[in-house]
Protein backbone atom coordinates (compact mmCIF):
# COMPACT_ATOMS: atom_id res chain seq x y z
CA UNK A 1 0.00 0.00 0.00
CA UNK A 2 1.61 3.34 -0.97
CA UNK A 3 2.71 5.67 1.83
CA UNK A 4 1.16 9.06 2.31
CA UNK A 5 2.44 12.05 0.32
CA UNK A 6 4.03 9.93 -2.36
CA UNK A 7 3.85 11.02 -5.96
CA UNK A 8 3.21 7.50 -7.18
CA UNK A 9 0.16 8.25 -9.28
CA UNK A 10 -1.01 5.42 -11.44
CA UNK A 11 -1.37 6.45 -15.04
CA UNK A 12 -4.17 4.15 -16.06
CA UNK A 13 -7.79 5.23 -16.00
CA UNK A 14 -8.62 3.37 -12.80
CA UNK A 15 -6.73 5.57 -10.38
CA UNK A 16 -6.38 4.67 -6.75
CA UNK A 17 -7.10 7.17 -4.06
CA UNK A 18 -4.36 7.68 -1.49
CA UNK A 19 -5.29 8.44 2.09
CA UNK A 20 -3.08 9.42 5.01
CA UNK A 21 -3.11 6.85 7.72
CA UNK A 22 -3.37 9.33 10.59
CA UNK A 23 -6.83 10.36 9.43
CA UNK A 24 -8.57 10.65 12.76
CA UNK A 25 -10.18 13.86 11.50
CA UNK A 26 -13.92 13.78 11.08
CA UNK A 27 -13.97 16.08 8.09
CA UNK A 28 -11.90 15.11 5.07
CA UNK A 29 -12.44 17.18 1.98
CA UNK A 30 -11.50 14.48 -0.47
CA UNK A 31 -11.79 15.11 -4.15
CA UNK A 32 -13.44 11.70 -4.44
CA UNK A 33 -16.80 13.21 -5.21
CA UNK A 34 -15.30 14.95 -8.23
CA UNK A 35 -13.68 11.91 -9.84
CA UNK A 36 -14.95 11.34 -13.40
CA UNK A 37 -16.55 14.80 -13.32
CA UNK A 38 -15.58 17.74 -15.47
CA UNK A 39 -13.64 20.20 -13.36
CA UNK A 40 -12.21 23.64 -13.83
CA UNK A 41 -8.76 24.10 -12.29
CA UNK A 42 -7.21 27.45 -11.48
CA UNK A 43 -3.44 27.12 -11.26
CA UNK A 44 -1.02 29.30 -9.31
CA UNK A 45 0.25 30.93 -12.50
CA UNK A 46 -3.26 32.12 -13.31
CA UNK A 47 -4.27 29.53 -15.88
CA UNK A 48 -7.70 27.98 -16.17
CA UNK A 49 -7.66 24.32 -17.24
CA UNK A 50 -10.81 22.30 -17.77
CA UNK A 51 -10.90 18.50 -17.90
CA UNK A 52 -12.15 15.26 -16.39
CA UNK A 53 -10.67 14.40 -13.00
CA UNK A 54 -9.31 10.90 -13.11
CA UNK A 55 -7.26 10.72 -9.93
CA UNK A 56 -5.73 12.68 -7.11
CA UNK A 57 -3.63 12.23 -4.01
CA UNK A 58 -3.15 13.83 -0.59
CA UNK A 59 -0.81 16.45 -2.03
CA UNK A 60 -3.62 17.46 -4.42
CA UNK A 61 -1.64 16.27 -7.44
CA UNK A 62 -4.29 15.48 -10.03
CA UNK A 63 -4.76 13.56 -13.23
CA UNK A 64 -6.86 15.40 -15.78
CA UNK A 65 -8.17 13.75 -18.92
CA UNK A 66 -9.49 15.44 -22.10
CA UNK A 67 -8.16 18.70 -20.79
CA UNK A 68 -8.03 22.07 -22.45
CA UNK A 69 -6.86 25.46 -21.32
CA UNK A 70 -9.19 28.44 -21.49
CA UNK A 71 -7.28 31.61 -22.26
CA UNK A 72 -9.10 34.82 -21.38
CA UNK A 73 -8.11 38.11 -22.91
CA UNK A 74 -9.47 41.62 -23.04
CA UNK A 75 -9.06 41.88 -26.80
CA UNK A 76 -10.66 38.69 -28.13
CA UNK A 77 -13.01 35.94 -26.94
CA UNK A 78 -11.95 32.94 -24.89
CA UNK A 79 -9.47 30.66 -26.67
CA UNK A 80 -9.36 26.95 -25.98
CA UNK A 81 -6.04 25.10 -26.30
CA UNK A 82 -6.43 21.32 -26.30
CA UNK A 83 -4.00 19.58 -23.94
CA UNK A 84 -5.08 15.94 -23.56
CA UNK A 85 -4.08 13.79 -20.58
CA UNK A 86 -2.29 15.85 -17.97
CA UNK A 87 -0.87 15.53 -14.48
CA UNK A 88 -0.95 18.79 -12.55
CA UNK A 89 1.27 18.98 -9.50
CA UNK A 90 -0.58 19.90 -6.31
CA UNK A 91 1.86 22.71 -5.46
CA UNK A 92 0.60 24.54 -8.49
CA UNK A 93 -3.13 24.17 -7.84
CA UNK A 94 -5.30 26.92 -6.37
CA UNK A 95 -8.93 26.06 -6.99
CA UNK A 96 -10.72 22.98 -8.30
CA UNK A 97 -14.26 23.80 -9.33
CA UNK A 98 -17.04 21.42 -10.28
CA UNK A 99 -18.13 22.54 -13.73
CA UNK A 100 -21.86 22.70 -14.26
CA UNK A 101 -22.15 21.55 -17.88
CA UNK A 102 -25.53 23.16 -18.48
CA UNK A 103 -24.30 26.52 -17.24
CA UNK A 104 -21.13 26.13 -19.24
CA UNK A 105 -23.03 25.37 -22.43
CA UNK A 106 -25.10 28.51 -21.98
CA UNK A 107 -22.01 30.73 -21.96
CA UNK A 108 -20.96 32.44 -25.17
CA UNK A 109 -17.19 32.29 -24.93
CA UNK A 110 -16.62 34.36 -28.02
CA UNK A 111 -18.20 37.33 -26.26
CA UNK A 112 -16.37 36.97 -22.94
CA UNK A 113 -13.65 39.51 -22.32
CA UNK A 114 -11.57 39.47 -19.19
CA UNK A 115 -8.10 40.08 -17.89
CA UNK A 116 -6.17 36.87 -17.30
CA UNK A 117 -6.12 35.78 -13.66
CA UNK A 118 -3.25 37.05 -11.58
CA UNK A 119 -0.59 34.60 -10.40
CA UNK A 120 -0.67 33.53 -6.76
CA UNK A 121 1.72 35.49 -4.58
CA UNK A 122 2.51 33.89 -1.22
CA UNK B 1 -5.55 21.94 14.97
CA UNK B 2 -7.13 25.03 16.47
CA UNK B 3 -8.19 26.60 13.19
CA UNK B 4 -9.21 23.25 11.76
CA UNK B 5 -11.59 22.83 14.72
CA UNK B 6 -12.77 26.41 14.34
CA UNK B 7 -13.63 25.93 10.68
CA UNK B 8 -15.35 22.63 11.42
CA UNK B 9 -17.70 24.54 13.70
CA UNK B 10 -18.33 27.05 10.93
CA UNK B 11 -19.58 24.43 8.45
CA UNK B 12 -22.88 25.57 6.98
CA UNK B 13 -22.09 29.27 7.28
CA UNK B 14 -21.71 31.63 4.36
CA UNK B 15 -18.10 32.78 3.99
CA UNK B 16 -16.05 34.72 1.48
CA UNK B 17 -12.61 33.30 0.73
CA UNK B 18 -10.07 35.72 -0.68
CA UNK B 19 -7.22 34.01 -2.49
CA UNK B 20 -3.63 35.06 -2.94
CA UNK B 21 -4.33 35.91 -6.58
CA UNK B 22 -6.92 38.49 -5.40
CA UNK B 23 -9.86 36.33 -6.50
CA UNK B 24 -12.66 36.34 -3.91
CA UNK B 25 -15.19 33.48 -3.79
CA UNK B 26 -18.37 33.53 -1.72
CA UNK B 27 -20.12 30.33 -0.75
CA UNK B 28 -21.42 28.04 1.96
CA UNK B 29 -18.69 26.26 3.88
CA UNK B 30 -19.17 22.57 3.13
CA UNK B 31 -16.07 21.08 4.69
CA UNK B 32 -12.50 21.68 5.74
CA UNK B 33 -9.52 19.38 6.23
CA UNK B 34 -6.25 19.21 8.16
CA UNK B 35 -4.49 21.35 5.52
CA UNK B 36 -7.29 23.93 5.83
CA UNK B 37 -8.31 23.11 2.27
CA UNK B 38 -11.86 24.45 1.95
CA UNK B 39 -14.83 23.10 0.04
CA UNK B 40 -17.52 25.65 -0.75
CA UNK B 41 -21.00 25.07 -2.15
CA UNK B 42 -23.24 27.40 -4.05
CA UNK B 43 -20.26 29.50 -5.03
CA UNK B 44 -20.17 32.75 -6.88
CA UNK B 45 -17.20 34.98 -7.51
CA UNK B 46 -17.44 38.34 -5.77
CA UNK B 47 -16.62 40.50 -8.79
CA UNK B 48 -18.14 38.37 -11.55
CA UNK B 49 -17.59 40.89 -14.32
CA UNK B 50 -13.89 41.10 -13.60
CA UNK B 51 -13.53 37.35 -13.06
CA UNK B 52 -15.83 35.42 -15.42
CA UNK B 53 -13.43 32.46 -15.19
CA UNK B 54 -15.66 30.59 -12.75
CA UNK B 55 -19.10 31.42 -14.09
CA UNK B 56 -20.09 27.79 -14.59
CA UNK B 57 -18.73 26.60 -11.25
CA UNK B 58 -21.17 26.14 -8.38
CA UNK B 59 -19.09 24.01 -5.99
CA UNK B 60 -15.38 24.24 -5.55
CA UNK B 61 -12.38 22.95 -3.65
CA UNK B 62 -9.90 25.61 -2.56
CA UNK B 63 -6.38 24.52 -1.67
CA UNK B 64 -5.45 25.83 1.77
CA UNK B 65 -2.12 27.19 0.56
CA UNK B 66 -3.76 29.79 -1.69
CA UNK B 67 -6.10 31.27 0.90
CA UNK B 68 -5.28 34.81 1.97
CA UNK B 69 -8.41 35.57 4.04
CA UNK B 70 -11.58 33.82 5.09
CA UNK B 71 -14.21 36.49 5.71
CA UNK B 72 -16.64 35.27 8.32
CA UNK B 73 -20.25 36.23 8.91
CA UNK B 74 -20.31 39.25 11.25
CA UNK B 75 -22.30 37.48 13.95
CA UNK B 76 -20.37 34.25 13.62
CA UNK B 77 -17.53 35.34 15.87
CA UNK B 78 -17.53 36.02 19.62
CA UNK B 79 -15.92 39.46 19.72
CA UNK B 80 -15.86 39.86 23.51
CA UNK B 81 -12.32 39.00 24.53
CA UNK B 82 -12.10 37.34 27.90
CA UNK B 83 -8.91 35.36 27.51
CA UNK B 84 -6.18 35.96 25.01
CA UNK B 85 -2.88 34.66 23.79
CA UNK B 86 -0.01 37.12 23.29
CA UNK B 87 3.06 36.07 21.36
CA UNK B 88 6.16 36.55 23.51
CA UNK B 89 8.15 38.27 20.79
CA UNK B 90 5.82 41.31 20.74
CA UNK B 91 5.92 42.03 24.48
CA UNK B 92 7.63 45.29 25.45
CA UNK B 93 6.82 45.41 29.18
CA UNK B 94 4.93 43.30 31.66
CA UNK B 95 3.76 45.62 34.43
CA UNK B 96 3.64 43.88 37.79
CA UNK B 97 1.84 44.95 40.98
CA UNK B 98 4.33 46.93 43.16
CA UNK B 99 3.95 44.71 46.18
CA UNK B 100 3.98 41.57 44.10
CA UNK B 101 7.74 41.62 43.62
CA UNK B 102 10.57 41.16 46.09
CA UNK B 103 13.03 43.50 44.41
CA UNK B 104 16.08 42.44 46.41
CA UNK B 105 15.47 38.78 45.67
CA UNK B 106 15.06 39.62 42.01
CA UNK B 107 18.30 41.62 41.99
CA UNK B 108 20.25 38.73 43.50
CA UNK B 109 18.73 36.23 41.16
CA UNK B 110 19.49 38.40 38.15
CA UNK B 111 23.12 38.87 39.20
CA UNK B 112 23.50 35.16 39.71
CA UNK B 113 21.99 34.44 36.33
CA UNK B 114 24.23 37.02 34.64
CA UNK B 115 27.25 35.42 36.24
CA UNK B 116 26.28 32.18 34.64
CA UNK B 117 24.83 30.40 37.66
Amino acid sequence: MPTKCSMKLLLNYHCNLFRTFNCSMATTTGLESLVDQIISVITNDGRNIVGVLKGFDQATNIILDESHERVFSTKEGVQQHVLGLYIIRGDNIGVIGELDEELDASLDFSKLRAHPLKPVVH
Amino acid sequence: MLFFSYFKDLVGQEVTVELKNDLAIRGTLHSVDQYLNIKLENTRVVDQDKYPHMLSVRNCFIRGSVVRYVQLPPDGVDLSVRNCFIRGSVVRYVQLPPDGVDVDLLHDAARREARGG
